[in-house]
């Protein structure tokens, strides 16, 4: 029986065929299924660490910009020269410290999250009128909880609009890893470039903008659930 | 490849390959490339400063164009580069397969360039112009000055710098995207980049990575020399990106008369 399948598979030729070729095909959904899967595993695995990887590093470095307006302007700086570095050259500078893997990857997408999340932590924390922070203190709160209490969830909006531009460009960016083999999703379109395969890379693509829509609209989301007293004024 | 001696070895392979002539001439050479890669860049900023600027001056002198200003740096963030790329590259349109000196990558790249060359363009010049203070126009329309006038004498000078920050937005944008165009076979210095890593030759990978940042940061400079040169405005106040959700900067440019409003 599955002889007589794979016959009758042969002899009709799958729309992703070298003949066809077509850009959108279901069969190749069907056969490529493991592949297609890992890609996508691979590529919000990257896209996650990095984006959480530059969380854990901005916000210090926030604050510490903040604290010491001397710092910010050098912190600032570095984090817009780095930004400026195409990432496929950033990529190969980590490369001799990090070798041929995903924390290359990682790290190269981190930094590039990193540039726009101190800017908004900044900005955000900024934003916070003085008047609520002196009442805060006023009331007998210490900087932790200033910090904590006041100051990030009047910041949070700011900080999130932050979060959903580096995330969005993080998954995006994800796709340049192919260069050291480790791009997710970016590493089905590399092979659908070199091989002609129009399924695979329709597929890919349509899969990456997918995500980036998804992990943004979760953003949203999330931003809703943490600040309910913004529900009734829409900014 | 471990710490200690691998790392030193690529540097090394690095260093030899950024000090040998033969590496930067020739028709495969460094010089050569980056000549290239720098045409195509500025071809396509020219050709989406070109398209897009007029588009969004005007959509911002009629108070127009919000919608289009945030749509379009959101699109141009969430879609990647190398997916573009790679598009245009395997279809059958633009289908001249000797467009040329570059061959087929070398029309897709410049397609690609200008689009990703468009959202910071578009956006900032239309934010730029609609943020223009409404005092500040209506004192034009009081002076009885007509809607081009208000436009080209009011409105863009006030602009002027938010419109220079789109185009050297566009700039680092650019040259980051003709890099990427080696993952497609197109033209440009990321070829040395991509041949180095496919050929497992990390010294010559990194040493074209070199190459490429160095010059970005280059050009960054150079962009932002001559943002502060053509600026007509006094630079007493840097213009902030306004980005999607974030809160709107403070308005300063009027003397609160009424401390209560």
């Amino acid at each position: 029986m599955t002889l007589l399948a794979a016959s009758a598979a042969a002899s009709e030729p799958s729309c992703y065929s070298r003949l066809t070729n077509e850009w959108f095909c279901g069969q190749y959904l069907r056969d490529y299924q493991q592949e297609i899967t890992d890609a996508t595993v691979q590529h919000l695995g990257i896209t996650l660490a990095a984006v959480i990887l530059g969380v854990l590093i901005a916000f210090p470095l926030a604050l510490v910009a903040r604290r010491l307006p001397r710092l910010e302007t050098a912190i600032l700086g570095t984090a817009t020269a780095i930004y400026t570095i195409p990432s496929l050259a950033l990529l190969p500078l980590m490369v001799p410290f990090t070798g041929i893997s995903a924390t290359t990857v990682v790290i190269a997408l981190a930094l590039y999250a990193l540039t726009i999340l101190v800017r908004s932590m900044l900005e955000g924390l900024r934003s916070v009128p003085p008047g609520v922070r002196e009442s805060a203190r006023g009331m007998g709160y210490g900087a932790t909880r200033l910090l904590f209490r006041v100051e990030l969830p009047l910041a949070l909006p700011v900080i999130m609009a932050g979060l959903r531009v580096a995330t969005v460009s993080t998954v995006a960016l994800t796709t340049v890893g192919s260069l050291v083999s480790y791009g997710g999703l970016g590493n089905l379109i590399k092979d659908g470039v070199t091989s002609n395969f129009r399924a695979e890379l329709m597929t890919a693509s349509i899969l990456c903008v997918l995500i980036a829509v998804l992990f943004d609209v979760l953003i949203v989301f999330s931003q809703w659930l943490l600040t309910p007293w913004a529900r009734g004024v829409r900014s | 490849m471990g710490p200690g001696g691998a790392l030193v070895t690529v540097l090394t392979d690095t260093w030899d390959y950024l000090t040998d002539p033969a590496s930067w001439t020739g028709d495969d050479g460094m010089l050569h490339l980056l000549v290239e890669q720098l045409l195509l860049s500025f071809t396509a900023l020219a050709v989406a400063a070109a398209i897009g600027l007029p588009v969004a001056l005007w959509l911002g002198h009629l108070g127009r164009g919000n919608l289009l200003a945030i749509n379009v740096s959101n699109v141009g963030r969430a879609v990647p580069t190398f997916a573009l790329l790679a598009f245009l590259v395997t279809a059958d349109w633009p289908g001249t397969a000797d467009f040329g000196p570059y061959g087929r990558a070398g029309l897709a790249t410049i397609i690609a360039l200008t689009l990703f060359a468009l959202p910071p363009i578009i956006t900032n010049a239309n934010v730029g112009i609609r943020e223009v203070s409404p005092a500040v126009k209506q004192a034009a329309d009081g002076m009885g000055m007509s809607g081009w006038q208000k436009f080209t004498r009011v409105e863009l000078p006030l602009a002027a710098s938010m419109v220079l920050l789109g185009l050297r937005l566009a700039v680092v944008q650019v040259w980051a995207t003709a890099t990427i165009a080696a993952l497609v076979a197109g033209p440009g210095l990321g070829n040395v980049i991509t041949e180095g890593f496919y050929r497992t030759n990390y010294g010559q990978g990194i040493a074209g990575a070199v190459v490429v940042a160095l010059v970005a940061l280059v050009l960054e400079v150079l962009a932002a020399l001559a943002q502060r040169v053509l600026d007509p405005a006094p630079r007493a106040s840097s213009p902030k990106r306004r980005r999607g959700m974030s809160a709107p900067a403070p308005m300063v440019t009027e003397p609160a008369d009424d401390p209560s409003a």
